[in-house]
């Protein structure tokens, strides 16, 4: 009993003080308790922010909100692959622990990044339902309760970025926007009124970042913490955007 | 002419669905947020959210949803605001599922509805057990168009720090800071709405996201505005404890059939069904939350000696269970690691909503002219107790009343002098001090160490029973990490993304704010709803069927309580007792 008292568990952790600044490693030591996860963790190195070997230095700048893996906040790169830190159970990683910022996208500091890419390309492929406003215009149209189950399943991705980071094809040597956002515009076009602007966002698709672009290395569907179908949801996509590349060119 | 500015502060359900109005009504907002708004705390609600669309043949009336929300608070809601929303509900709802709401539905394409608690009848719509998220992004999308479109512009990543007065008290603007670069900034607004949320940060674990600080309630309550029944804290019933949070099991596993028990002689006790024959399971969160109290702390049954008790769905279809439940029984799996399909989740009570927050008019008008306040962070609809599945309501609608009147004021409010340059810089210039002097702290205290003293003093003597000779203890013991606050010592003394010094700043929001609540329940002699005190067990509509007003007076640096009346001219307050059904008196 004492003897587990004592365990501890180490953490390497990628750290960066700023943008342009020349990333480095420090190592940290957490006592070890059941059901510990990543989130837990550098929260109790908060408290006490001392390396390993005993320096005292600025606490590890993370990103975290729910700590119930809806929120999307905390995704970092945990011993090599992209995921949530607040369900990453120690008990299930190898240690010590690796951490580091995804960098897919831009490190503002330590383990926190710049997203703001993926709620842009949200943005592009219109992911939203075109209503006319927030009154009272009549009742909603009834759904398919299996289209519908679809959608929910989709409409799960919180923007975590995981696919992103997981793709080779996301980078600085291509403007592919990503699964995720490539997605949600597959969602839009299964409802019965957001499927009025389905032409729109195939269209987009078929532009310079869409899907295109999209390599089909399957990574994504790999490590979405959500369980997403993206593959199989990409593949449709690429079906419909074809099929609209044919329908514009004869209704030139 | 130039268009009106509304500032909106915390992007969740509440803030959004403002913004859209705003919007709809031709007015710019500038929306900050701690976060990405999609990332708001709204999306960890579950289970659902109230309306009588009443396609269950079970003959729902709007009334049935007005009576059961009065009843479920003990009567301390403002009958008229309850009323209002419960109107507007089912329009709500036909509103989401206009707007994408992959809400679950009958097999003919309809919305289904399931039970929730201290309600008889079918009246929970629901996205699986992820309503909560499936609405907020909902309202994200719609905003991101208002957005793309110029209406809209977004300060995610921006704390708000306080609001800025004109000479006559009227609040014309705010202080924020980017948690990035650290550049704080003075802003503009023709109206003001706070829509920060819950305070549950102050009890340090709970079911709340650590963005739940209350800091923003805290800093205008410090700056003049009226606190309203901060005393009544919701306990969730069913949580998953746990070392860094408490997460929530939603009410739905009991709407959906999941029964409560724990082994007494030997056998399975369920306890609700004997204590409370009429509702059972299905008893509202305060009551529920007493009776597990009850049975671990008192009666000593808690599962293996420990605060547990078992929330149990293995008795029902493993296929009902995905497609009602789903989310969040792979949740528990993946925290806990049994799966509750085949075994018994074990469960304890948890600090989860403020029933109470920042007073308001029934137009969400603070008592600080400009300044309004929308969502979980104010007052208004629950009273002593909120009824699961009406969170998500109350946060829509109040959004719906909030953004509307934001717009009012903007174009008639008497909202005397205009800010000059002068005033902009000299309330930057304040926050810049305040905060400076917190990058220069250099004594022995870690400001996290002594946020997990706060909740430990917190949830220990404020939550679920209180006593008198404690809540004066815990009090003396908020007051002194208060005085401790001043030795913290910060070790990151950089600008740049110094989420330490933020966090040193919202810290002694949350004491006071700890002192608020602590405050509030000492001075409230009796139990109602959600406040639950063995010395004055019984409700006491003489003394107290009013509102408690809390004020901050500067000079003490504490809270001071005042009571005042509220409109209850509906339905008159009868005793509640969920052994027996419910029974009006019209």
């Amino acid at each position: 009993m004492a003897e587990q008292n004592k365990k501890t568990v180490t953490f390497i952790i990628e750290r960066q003080d700023a943008p342009d600044s020349k990333p480095y490693t420090q190592e940290f030591e957490v006592a070890y308790r059941p059901s510990l996860n990543v989130v837990a963790a550098l929260m109790e190195i908060q408290k006490n922010p001392v390396t390993k070997d005993g320096k005292k230095v600025a606490p590890v700048v993370w990103e975290c909100n729910c700590l119930e893996k809806v929120c999307g906040a905390c995704m970092m790169v945990i011993n090599g692959r992209a995921r949530q830190a607040c369900c990453s159970l120690i008990d299930q990683l190898e240690q010590p622990i690796h951490l580091a910022p995804a960098r897919t996208f831009p490190v503002i500091r330590d383990l926190l990044i710049d997203r703001s890419v993926m709620f842009e390309s949200l943005k592009r492929i219109q992911g939203w339902v075109n209503v006319d406003g927030t009154w009272e215009v009549k009742d909603a149209p009834i759904q398919n309760p299996y289209t519908a189950q679809t959608a929910y399943e989709i409409s799960h991705c919180m923007t975590c970025g995981c696919c992103l980071e997981a793709c080779p094809n996301v980078g600085p040597q291509s403007d592919f926007i990503g699964p995720a956002p490539t997605v949600q515009a597959y969602l839009f076009n299964l409802h019965p009124l957001g499927k009025f602007d389905k032409e729109k966002r195939l269209n987009t698709l078929a532009e310079k970042g869409g899907i295109t672009s999209c390599g089909n290395s399957q990574n994504c569907v790999e490590v979405c913490p959500k369980s997403i179908k993206l593959t199989t949801y990409l593949a449709q996509l690429n079906r419909d955007v074809n099929k609209q590349a044919l329908k514009n060119i004869f209704n030139k | 002419m130039a268009k009106n500015k509304i500032i909106v502060v915390g992007g969740g359900l509440s803030g959004l669905m403002a913004t859209l109005k705003i919007c709809e009504a031709g007015g710019e907002v500038d929306l900050f947020s701690y976060c990405p708004v999609k990332r708001s705390h709204s999306l960890c609600a579950q289970g659902g959210i109230n309306a009588c669309m009443d396609t269950k043949g079970e003959h729902d009336s709007i009334y049935e949803h007005f009576d059961d929300t009065v009843y479920g608070g003990d009567f301390l809601a403002d009958q008229t605001a309850v009323k209002g929303m419960c109107d507007a509900a089912p329009k709500l709802i036909k509103m989401f599922d206009r707007m994408g709401v992959p809400f679950t539905r009958t097999a003919e394409g309809v919305l289904d509805l399931r039970n929730f608690g201290g309600q008889k009848n079918k009246r929970t719509c629901f996205a699986g057990s992820t309503t909560g998220q499936q609405l907020l992004y909902a309202l994200d999308e719609q905003v991101r168009k208002w957005e793309v479109q110029g209406s809209v512009k977004k300060y995610e990543f921006w704390e708000f720090i306080k609001v800025i007065k004109n000479k006559e008290g009227i609040c014309r603007g705010i202080v924020a800071q980017n948690m990035n670069s650290m550049e704080i900034q003075a802003f503009r607004g023709d109206t003001t709405i706070l829509a920060t949320g819950g305070p549950g940060m102050v009890f340090g674990r709970c079911t709340a996201s650590t963005i739940c600080n209350g800091s923003a309630v805290s800093a205008v309550f410090q700056q003049g505005a009226h606190i309203g029944n901060p005393e009544f804290i919701q306990i969730h019933p069913t949580a998953i404890p746990g070392s860094d949070k408490n997460r929530l099991m939603s009410e739905a596993c009991r709407g959906e059939g999941g029964r409560v028990w724990v082994y007494k002689d030997g056998k399975p006790w369920y306890f609700l069904e004997e204590m409370f024959p009429a509702y059972g399971n299905l008893v509202p969160r305060d009551v529920a939350s007493r009776a597990i109290y009850d049975v671990c702390m008192n009666q000593h049954l808690g599962i293996n000696g420990e605060n547990r008790v078992y929330l149990d769905l293995s008795h029902i279809p493993a296929d009902y269970l995905e497609r009602k439940l789903g989310g969040i029984l792979e949740m528990y799996s993946e925290f806990v690691g049994d799966d509750p399909r085949k075994v018994p989740m074990q469960i304890y009570p948890s600090v989860h909503y403020s029933m109470g927050g920042i007073w308001v008019d029934r137009k969400h008008n603070t008592n600080i002219p400009g300044l309004m306040a929308s969502g979980e962070c104010d007052y208004q609809y629950h009273g002593a107790n909120r009824l699961g599945a009406n969170s998500l309501l109350s946060a829509a609608y109040s959004g719906t009343v909030s953004g509307p009147e934001a717009m009012r004021w903007a174009k008639e409010g008497e909202r005397g002098s205009e800010l000059t340059d002068e005033d902009l810089a000299k309330a930057k210039q304040e926050c810049v001090d305040d905060f400076e002097a917190i990058l220069k702290m250099d004594g022995k205290e870690n400001a996290h160490e002594l946020h997990h003293e706060l909740g430990d003093v917190m949830n220990k003597y404020v939550t679920i029973e209180r006593v008198n000779k404690d809540l004066d203890y815990c009090f003396a013991e908020v007051k002194k990490i208060l005085v401790r606050w001043n030795d913290i010592g910060v070790t990151d003394r950089g600008h740049w993304a110094n989420q330490e010094a933020m966090f040193v700043r919202q810290l002694r929001n949350m004491i006071i704010y700890a002192l608020v609540v602590t405050k509030a329940a000492r001075m409230r002699d009796e139990s109602r709803g959600a406040h639950y005190k063995r010395e004055f067990p019984t409700r006491d509509d003489e003394r107290f069927l009013k509102t408690t007003i809390v004020d901050f007076n500067a000079e003490k640096q504490e809270p001071e309580v005042t009571y005042i009346d509220f409109d209850h001219s509906l339905i008159k307050p009868r005793p509640r007792n969920y052994a027996v059904a419910k029974k009006e008196d019209k």
